[in-house]
């Protein structure tokens, strides 16, 4: 899979992990007052680079993550930023409750950054593939949700989260990416950000999805069917200005993530359209299923997460935005409570 | 009020911060008076005797930290934070009412004086390892208490938190262990046993001193013993008697939560802590 298109502005292509590993290091010099706790996977998070250009902020927790999570609120607690890495399925289920009572509910400056999340995380299996995690950590509430989409999206995220007052939750990924985000962007807490127009269909996507968006956006141009496509990298909160703009001027709403569908980006999304302006939506996600062990290309394949899956749900999208379905309003009209109105027939 | 050295004058302190605490929960209507009690007499000597902070700067940066880590006996912390000054006495009577500052559990963010929210057990000696360690990382040299209950002894994570504290050599760091042998349904050795637990820390790479958790002049010298700790945490094995000064809560696992006392009760009880 290549991405093709104006935001592929280079060949090279680095995991979401890397790029965080790279950005630690280079913040880590612009900001000197945060540190970095980790649980004996500084190898698989890549804040081993971090341990070694600042190895006096590198605190080592062992297989520890509740113990980890709770000395990063205390840590915090003294006046110091923590960023507390781990895998997502750790982060988000086996140190949940520490999370949720000493990170979030005392709005303690701890950023936790996961790695491994979706089937993205690949040949280890379900046990390490994290694809509960935005659903969870959205449900905390005061807790800031982040999923970069590409190296330069995972600084930028980062040095958001890292300026904000309060706790984050961030996902990183494991399998290289392309770069697709202009060199100008700047990612801002709350903002999703338009990477390119179309009036017929509007894409929503968020982390490794979106460079796939972006070319399933191209694979349909071809076809003559034209997609906005925006980077959904704030998932809490979520931008329902722009959600609700581009419903309004597209009537059609695809969202993509690797990520289980219930409780991800698809049903953020369905809560601001079915609340503000509600279009057809077609969710690509995970379809509430555990995955099993393969490289990511082939559980994409096999999960629906590529291009061409994108690119049919882009397909439904705009074939559902006829105009209202006359019997169907009339079968509604004997959901009334009102005389004379008998059960439906089924 | 702060800096009482004096065993005496201490006792008489616990004494009515026990009836402060038992008042409390009586208006609550809801609580937790068992564990109160056990642990007011440490409680009091932490306070009154040990910790250095400033009522007026609750978020000096330097003042030691406390963690009430058997949340549930928050009465205690908030009937001491008000006796010395960090909010009026009469936020008290407004415990665990709607829109009151003293939540049914500790919160950092509500409660001046309160330095971590707590009471999810067996989470307190972690957040004590991190504030420890943020300590020295940042030369505060501020010390750092955790108050463990009988329950904080049965989850996992404090097993987590043994090990990475004598790992990281926090030795500003001092558990208090307010051992009252009993649970919400009854005595620890029936519920889940875990001794022997002194011999558990010493294996964790802990010092232990072993204490009677109401006897001041004890529990003042344990504090001494712990701050010469240089390179271990320290575990002060406090044996309390869970209901402490009443008489017909002690040794009572039916006072230990969800239950606060009558008006006859609360009376009863007052008088034998005026004794």
């Amino acid at each position: 899979m290549t991405a093709q298109g104006p935001w592929n502005t280079g060949e090279e292509r680095i995991s979401l992990r890397e790029a965080f590993g790279q950005a630690l290091v280079k913040l880590g010099r612009k900001y000197p007052d945060f540190v970095v706790f980790d649980c004996d996977v500084a190898g698989g998070t890549c804040t081993n680079l971090f341990r070694e250009s600042h190895p006096d902020r590198f605190f080592q927790f062992g297989i520890a993550e509740q113990n980890m999570f709770g000395a990063a609120a205390g840590f915090a607690s003294a006046g110091v930023t923590v960023i507390a890495t781990t895998y997502a399925v750790f982060a988000s289920m086996r140190a949940l409750e520490q999370a949720r009572t000493f990170i979030s509910y005392p709005r303690m400056n701890v950023k936790i950054c996961a790695s491994h999340v979706g089937v993205d995380a690949g040949p280890d299996g379900v046990t390490h593939q994290g694809v509960e995690d935005l659903g969870i950590y959205t449900s905390i509430p005061q807790m800031t949700v982040l999923s970069p989409a590409d190296p330069l999206d995972v600084e930028s995220c980062l040095e958001a989260a890292i300026r904000h007052s309060g706790p984050v939750y961030m996902r990183t990924g494991r399998s290289p990416v392309p770069r697709v985000l202009p060199a100008d962007y700047r990612f801002q807490i709350g903002r999703g950000t338009l990477l390119r127009e179309g009036d017929d269909a509007a894409v929503l996507a968020t982390g490794i999805m979106l460079h796939r968006a972006l070319e399933a956006a191209e694979e349909l141009a071809e076809e003559g069917i034209f997609c906005s496509v925006s980077n959904i990298a704030s998932l809490k909160p979520i931008d329902a200005k722009l959600i609700k703009l581009l419903a309004k001027t597209t009537g059609a709403v695809v969202t993509a993530e690797d990520h289980n569908v219930c409780n991800g980006l698809g049903s953020m999304v369905a809560r601001v359209l079915s609340t503000e302006h509600p279009v057809p939506l077609e969710i690509i996600a995970l379809p509430d299923t555990f995955a099993e062990s393969g490289e990511p290309e082939d559980l994409s394949n096999k999960y629906g997460l590529t291009p061409d899956h994108i690119a049919q749900a882009v397909r439904r999208a705009v074939s559902r935005k006829e105009g209202t379905d006359a019997s169907a309003e009339e079968d509604l009209h004997r959901y009334r409570i009102e005389p004379g109105n008998r059960p439906i027939d089924r | 009020m702060r800096n009482v050295t004096d065993p005496e004058q201490l006792a008489r302190i616990s004494g009515k911060l026990r009836q402060t605490v038992l008042r409390m929960i009586h208006r609550a209507g809801t609580g937790h008076p068992g564990g109160c009690l056990s642990c007011m007499d440490l409680m009091t000597c932490l306070y009154f005797a040990r910790m250095h902070i400033d009522p007026a700067r609750p978020d000096w940066p330097e003042r030691d930290r406390f963690i009430m880590s058997k949340g549930h006996a928050c009465p205690a912390l908030y009937a001491v934070l008000a006796e010395l000054g960090f909010f009026p006495e009469e936020e008290l009577w407004n415990l665990r009412k709607c829109g009151a500052m003293l939540q049914g559990h500790p919160d950092v963010e509500k409660t001046p004086g309160v330095d971590m929210t707590s009471g999810s057990l067996g989470q307190g000696l972690s957040a004590g390892i991190g504030m420890a360690l943020g300590s020295r990382y940042q030369n505060l040299g501020f010390r750092v208490y955790v108050l463990l209950g009988d329950g904080d002894m049965q989850e996992g994570q404090t097993w987590e938190a043994a090990m990475a504290a004598a790992h990281h050599r926090t030795s500003n760091l001092c558990g208090i262990f307010d051992y009252n042998g009993l649970q919400g349904e009854g005595p620890v050795s029936k519920v889940m046993e875990f001794e022997p637990i002194a011999a558990k820390f010493l294996a964790f790479g802990w010092a232990v001193v072993d204490i009677n958790g109401h006897d001041h002049r004890a529990i003042l010298d344990a504090f001494e013993r712990a701050e010469a700790e240089r390179s271990r945490p320290t575990l002060i094995i406090a044996r309390t008697i869970k209901g402490k000064g009443v008489s017909f809560m002690e040794g009572q696992a039916c006072w230990h939560g969800s239950c606060a006392p009558s008006d006859e009760q609360l009376d009863q009880a007052c008088r034998e802590l005026e004794a």
